[in-house]
Formats: C-alpha cells, structure tokens, sequence
C-alpha cells in the first residue's frame, strides 16, 4: 500500500475530470493535482460523443439567443430543470467552445472561419458545434494533449477507485486499486472531485462503453452522500441494432428520415412540427409505439430485436463522408451496411443516465467534495437532456468545480494519514476478503440477470408491474452479491476484480433508479408510466432525493427551483 | 447472411504471469456472422476463463483500447468480426511492448514518445489560450490540412507494426511524430520551429526507415509513414531556410 499526498483528487477522466484539473492547474501552479481514471485516461467514454456541444456561439444571427437556449432546455427538461443552473449552462457554453478552439478541436467551419452550427433535437435554433460525428474524442484528446503540458497534474491511468475516504461527512480522498501491480494507492487530500461519468451500462442494450457503470456515484451513495433523479434514464432514439451502438442524431439533424414497416415518417403523427428533431424522450417513445403497434421491423441479418429504419440515403455521400463519418464507417464495418445505400437499422437505448450525485449550482457534493459531469445532478437536465448540452454541461461544471476545488486547497493544510488511517485498513481488508473469498455466484451471471431485468422491466415506457418484478429481481442480484466469486487470484491486473467491483456498483444504482420510478406517478420526461400517462404538475414538480441507509433506500423529495419559464405543455 | 451461428476456435496465446511465460489457450465458441474478436473475448472470460485479461471500453472503434495481434496482424477487437477471419483465429498481444498479463501491454512508453513531441497548441498568448475570448482564425480549407493526422485514437497498432520500434526503442515512433505533424500544420499553433529542432535527429525523424506498415494498421487512416515523410521536408526547408543546427 501506498500513502500519497495532493492538493486536490480527480477521480475519472472524461471532459469533466480533465476540464477541471485543468482549471484547477491554471488557477494554482503550485498546487499537486493527482487525476485518477480506471482507465487510459484519454480513452473515458467522452471519446465516444459524436454529434456535438451547445452554446449560443453567434447571439443575435439566426435570431439565436441565450435566453432561447435557456427556454428550450428547460422545455427539453419537462420542467424539472433547475431553471439557476440552466442559465450558468447557457452562459458559460459559448467560451467553451472558444476554450476547446484553442486547445486544438478542429470545429468544422466554413470558407470565411466561421464555426458550422448544426441542427439537433429540441433545439429550436442550429446552435450545436461540432467536428464532424466525433466532437467527444476531439474534445477530450485535445483536453488531454493540453493537461500533459502541466507539470503540476500526475495522472493515475488504470487506478480503480474502491472507497471515499470521508471524516464526519468531510472529503479526506480515496482508495484505488492500481491495476497494473494490484496494489492499493491511497490518495489524501481535502478537495475532491467526482467526474466517473453515468451509469447506462446497468443497461445490455445501450450506447455507452463498458466501462460507464457510474462508480463514483455509488461510492459516494455509499457514504451516505444523496442522490438525485435517479428514475430518469435517457434512451436514445438510435442505437444501432443489435450492438447498441450510438448513431448520432446529428444524422437526424443533417436531415435523416426514421421510418417504420411501411415506409411512413411516423414522427408526423408525434411532433409535426419538429419531425425527427424532437426531443429523444418523444421519440423514443413514439417508436416504441410504431413497434408496439405492429409496425417495428425485423431483419434476421441482424438478430431478432424489433427495430425502425434510419434512412440517410437522400444526404448523399458526400454529406455523409464530411459530417457523419464515422457512423457510416461504424455501420460498415459492424454490420456491412452502408448508409448511402441502406437504411440503418435502430431502435431506443439506454444513453445517458441525467440523475446521479446530489450537489448545488456549484456541483458541491458535501464539504470538500464535489461532482461533475454526468455523474453529478445539478440538474440542468432535468427528466430529459436535450442532445449536445451534455458536453457543455462536462466542460462547465468542471471548471467550476475545478475552480473551487482549487480555492479550498490553497488554503488547506495536508491531511494526516493518522486521522483516517482506521478506515483505510478496514478498506484493505475488505478488498482482501472480496478476493479471497471462496464465492459461489459468477459476477458476469449478475450482471447478465441486471442487464436483461433492466432491459425488459425499467424501459422507455415504465409499469408498476414490470417495476416490481424488476424491484425483487435486483434485491436478489444484491444478495448475491455477498457471494461473488473471484475466479482470477492474481494481483496483476486483475479485471475480474474491478468487474466485480462496477458490477456490485450497478446493481446498487439500479435499485435506486427502480424505486424511484416506482414512487414517481406521473409521466415526465424520461418516466413514462403506463399507469399515469401525463405530467401531474401540482404535485411532482420536485426532484426525487435517494439516500443509503444501511442496506435500505430512503426517498424524499426537493422542489424544482422554477425561473421565468412556466410550465407548459410540450409540443414540438 | 442470415443470423447462423458457427463454432470457431479461438487460440489465445497470452503472458502468463505466474509462468512468465507466453502460453496457448485453446477455447471453443460459437459466432455469428455479427460476433467481433472482442464480443468473442469478453465471452470467454464470462463464462471459461475468468483470469483472461484484455483491455476494452467503447466497443466502437474509437477509445482505442483493444489494440491486438489477430491471425498475425495488429487491429482492434472490437472492430475485427470473427467470421471474416480464419477459422482457426489467433489473438496475440501486441509485441512492441512490455505485456503486463494475458493481452495487457504496458503503455508507459508509449505516452512518454507521444508526449516528447509537444502534442499540444504552442502559442506565445498562453492568457488568451486558456481564458479564450475569440476563435483563433482557421478556415474550412486550413482545417482540412491537419484533419486526417487527428484521427489518432493512441491504440498503438502502428507501434508495434513498425521494424524500427521493434529494434531501437529509442525511435520515437509513427504515432508520436504524426502528432508532431498534427500539431505542426495546425494553423493555429505556433510550435514549428521549438519542434523540428527536436525531431530532426537520428531517433527522430531520420529513424524512420519507411517500410509504411504503421500506415497499413492503422484503423483511422491516420498515415503516419506519409506525416514523417512530410516532416522530413519541412526540416529540410527549415535548415535551408537559415536554422542551423
């Protein structure tokens, strides 16, 4: 084991994690910042947005505005944004993108310099940047070409993050595994940051990588800390059949078609106006009804899954090399399908979890500990994100984090090992019992049984039913959990291991998302109940608060922080 | 093609680290014509061999984290289906590096070349860069220039196809110094000189001996072979525009 000191702790390394050590490194050149990710840090699941980030970057033209960019994210939200924390979004986007200009994101851009805005859904303006269908990887390589010039940021690649160490609700750091030896690195400081990302992957059918099983949310849910809006999953309209696999809907956006079995645009009977760009909770559930109503399609080239058609043939090759390059290549190569020739096959998946750490407008999580990015639940969100705003939201709040996380630590004294020493030989021992233990269960059976559970009983269209079976299903994978097998005995990197550890993390944020889904009656957003099909304004304008106890959940509930957009019935 | 399974056999051979040694492990699996190496892989640590270890994330073919030797070539698993190779397939790590265990590399090097050509905007506004109030000018047509050389997802396929690597780890490799160009032809960077005055060495640009098989691997397109060509004329024009060295 290993004792280290920093100023500040960064754990995960996606837009979030990088965009605040990088804040936090300009702000205090003398302050030691330590990033630490399960991964390559350059490989977080960031790299895998494709469309692109919002920000009113040209107020004015277009008639665009900041005040509409507001207007439709909390419209996009269902109302449950916190209308605050919508305007540091949409203030802050522009210079983001002007930042990630000059870390080297080759926008696309037109003959004069001019940044190309694209259309996306639920925005009622273009005003998406983007480089080409691979906005995220350029964003977060750039981040990270950048954060290696600063040699006050080490980065910890490959750590896996076990335990917060937290004193009467006080941020003291971490404990991580470190792959590469097996060995535990403890990290000690008094400003934390949490940037681990979502949790889509409790999902089999959803776009995200393996490696997006929320780990920092469950760590801090473990220590007691709240969680937020856990109900509302995302599923995105078009996951590509049958891996999952993101298309973006920047290829709506471009002008892309979804059809169903008989060649109908049927989003003309869900959202005349806006079409196939309206927000991805009405178009999910408007294709689960095509399906539903007989007209989902099935080819046996790609399995059994029920699906619609993506049709991009009309944008042509050329549009389709410049702007959605890597979809097409995507398709090739995954399922030989090119989309200049051959509608895609797609259909709703789990995308993006918009519930996560409960913190304020500042992302703070509880004292010296805050949370950024889709891990953290501000909310600017609300029950439904619109597409694009999830980059800018990483990139903002983690220089707002990082900013303050950097202000705490100047003035901060290092932590004494002695002070928390007790709760990282308990975490030691712990570990040593989990990978000793003569376990029964296979961890991959668990999480099989998650994935199909989560598939079937917690979709886009929700009922108690379904939520009840899902509910025993996953207290019974929670009590298997205690007899997990570790079949590798290794120290070396030991990925069946951290298997183990994202698994029992899942299986914990699955319930909290089950319950909270049971108790919310209405339709909202990403929630839609069978039993309650409309949005029940008077009584659910709140946001659903989960907190451990024990083993058991306790819920409660916060007011929306409303603003000078009322409620109103979506249209689009 | 239709969704028809078949049984393939997988041979992987892989570092043991209680034997230190490479070892074959033989499995059995059934594909279809959709199933990718890493779909094959992930299968076979689920349910034969728990001790397996490879590295993944996206599934996509853009994190860049499966980088392998299949049936004798570098690519990525998770974009490489099983059907379309041999049906005896091998899986190998790849060579150029350390392997920590089963088909995990050790990629510290690797990060250290990448990082020792400055791969990042060198400005002379370090206040503007960081606290940015206008784009930098850049056209469609200047952007277009450096394009394909930020493809690079830094899986190291090209790395390990490289014959230089292989003998003189201190050739500082076709990733690194396509990222140099990258940087270099951006419009927006300032870096040039600071750059070729440190590539233009026998480990640098002159290492390069152009077989071209890092451009053949790489799964983006990235054509390192042609960056480092091209990198090679730039400090030619360099030094005969005056810079000595």
């Amino acid at each position: 084991m290993e004792i280290l000191n920093y100023d500040i702790v960064i754990l995960g390394s996606g837009l979030a994690g990088m965009r605040a050590a990088l804040q936090a490194a300009k702000a205090n050149g003398k302050l030691k910042i330590a990033l630490v990710s399960k991964l390559h840090a350059m490989r977080s699941h960031s790299v895998s947005a494709e469309g692109g980030i919002s920000g009113v970057l040209y107020p004015g033209e277009n008639d665009d505005s900041l005040e509409l960019h507001a207007f439709d994210t909390v419209k996009g939200s269902d109302y449950l944004a916190d209308q605050d924390a919508v305007d540091v979004l949409v203030n802050n986007a522009p210079g983001e993108i002007k930042l990630f200009d000059h870390l080297g994101v080759p926008w696309n851009r037109d003959s004069k310099g001019k940044v190309v805005l694209r259309a996306f859904g639920g925005m009622s303006i273009n005003r998406t940047a983007f480089a080409a269908d691979k906005t995220g990887f350029f964003m977060l390589n750039a981040l990270y070409d950048n954060l290696i010039s600063f040699p006050n940021v080490e980065i910890f690649h490959e750590h896996v993050a076990t335990k917060l160490i937290m004193s009467r609700g006080v941020f003291k750091g971490l404990a991580a595994i470190d792959l590469a030896t097996g060995d535990m690195r403890v990290f000690l400081s008094n400003a934390g940051i949490i940037a681990t990302g979502g949790f889509a992957r409790s999902y089999g059918f959803t776009t995200t990588a393996y490696s997006s099983t929320g780990d920092g949310i469950a760590l801090a849910y473990k220590e007691g800390i709240q969680l937020k809006d856990m109900e509302f999953v995302q599923f995105h309209p078009t996951g590509l059949i049958p891996s999952g696999i993101l298309i973006t809907e920047a290829a709506r956006g471009e002008g892309g078609y979804l059809l169903n079995s008989k060649g109908e645009r049927f989003m003309e009977k869900y959202a005349k106006s806006k079409m196939e760009l309206a927000p991805r909770d009405i178009v999910s559930r408007s294709i689960m009804s095509e399906i539903e109503d007989g007209k989902g399609i099935t080819d046996d080239r790609f399995g059994d899954l029920e699906h619609v058609h993506l049709d991009l043939r009309h944008l042509g090759e050329e549009k389709l090399n410049e702007r959605l390059p890597m979809i097409r290549e995507i398709s090739m190569k995954m399922i030989g399908l090119d989309p200049s020739r051959e509608p895609l096959p797609v259909r709703p998946v789990a995308h993006f979890t918009m519930g996560g750490i409960h913190t304020d407008i500042n992302g703070k999580a509880a004292n010296g500990l805050w949370a950024a990015g889709e891990c953290g639940c501000v909310s600017v969100h609300g029950s439904n994100r619109l597409g694009s705003n999830s980059l800018s939201q990483c990139v903002i709040w983690g220089r707002i984090t990082g900013n303050a996380a950097a202000q705490l630590a100047t003035k901060s004294r290092r932590v004494p090992y002695d002070s928390v020493k007790k709760i990282v030989d308990e975490e030691e021992m712990r570990i040593s019992e989990l990978l000793n233990r003569k376990g029964t269960e296979n961890p991959y059976d668990i999480r099989r049984e998650l994935w199909s559970t989560m598939d079937r009983d917690v979709g886009v269209y929700r009922n108690l039913r379904s939520l009840m079976k899902a509910k025993a299903k996953v207290a019974s994978l929670k009590a298997r959990l205690g007899r997990v097998h570790i079949g590798d005995k290794s120290r070396i990197y030991n990925t069946n291991f951290r298997d183990a550890i994202e698994i029992g993390n899942m299986v914990r944020l699955s319930e909290a998302v089950i319950e909270g889904a049971i108790l919310r009656k209405e339709s909202r957003g990403a929630h839609a109940m069978r039993e309650f099909p409309k949005r029940d304004d008077k009584n659910w304008m709140k946001h659903t608060l989960v907190r451990a106890v024990g083993d058991g959940i306790k819920i409660s509930y916060l007011k929306v922080k409303a603003g000078r957009f009322k409620p109103m019935e979506r249209k689009y | 093609m239709g969704q028809e399974s078949k049984k393939v056999r997988i041979n992987v051979n892989l570092f043991d680290i209680e034997g230190e040694k490479f070892v074959n492990k033989e499995f059995a699996i059934t594909a279809t014509n959709l199933t990718t190496v890493l779909d094959a892989l992930i299968h076979i640590k689920e349910t034969h061999d728990p001790e397996l270890s490879f590295r993944y994330s996206c599934r996509m073919g853009i994190c860049g984290s499966c980088a392998m030797v299949i049936d004798g070539k570098p690519r990525l698993a998770c974009e490489t289906l099983v059907t379309e190779m041999s049906s005896n397939l091998t899986v190998a790590p790849i060579m150029v590096q350390p392997t920590l265990k089963g088909l995990v590399t050790d990629f510290d090097d690797f990060f250290e070349k990448h990082k020792s050509v400055m791969p990042w905007l060198v400005r002379n506004d370090q206040k503007e860069k960081y606290d940015a109030k206008n784009l930098y000018p850049q056209t469609d047509i200047q952007r277009d220039t450096y394009l394909p050389f930020a493809e690079c997802i830094k899986c190291g396929l090209c790395l390990d196809a490289c014959p230089v690597e292989n003998t003189n780890k201190d050739f500082v490799g076709p990733q690194a110094l396509a990222q140099a160009y990258h940087y270099i032809t951006d419009s927006r960077d300032q870096g040039k000189a600071v750059r070729l005055e440190k590539l233009d060495t026998l480990d640098g640009i002159w290492g390069c001996e152009f077989s071209g098989s890092c451009s053949k691997v790489c799964p983006k397109s990235v054509d390192p072979a042609l960056a480092i060509q091209l990198l090679k004329s730039e400090v030619a024009k360099y030094r005969l525009s005056g810079s000595k060295k």
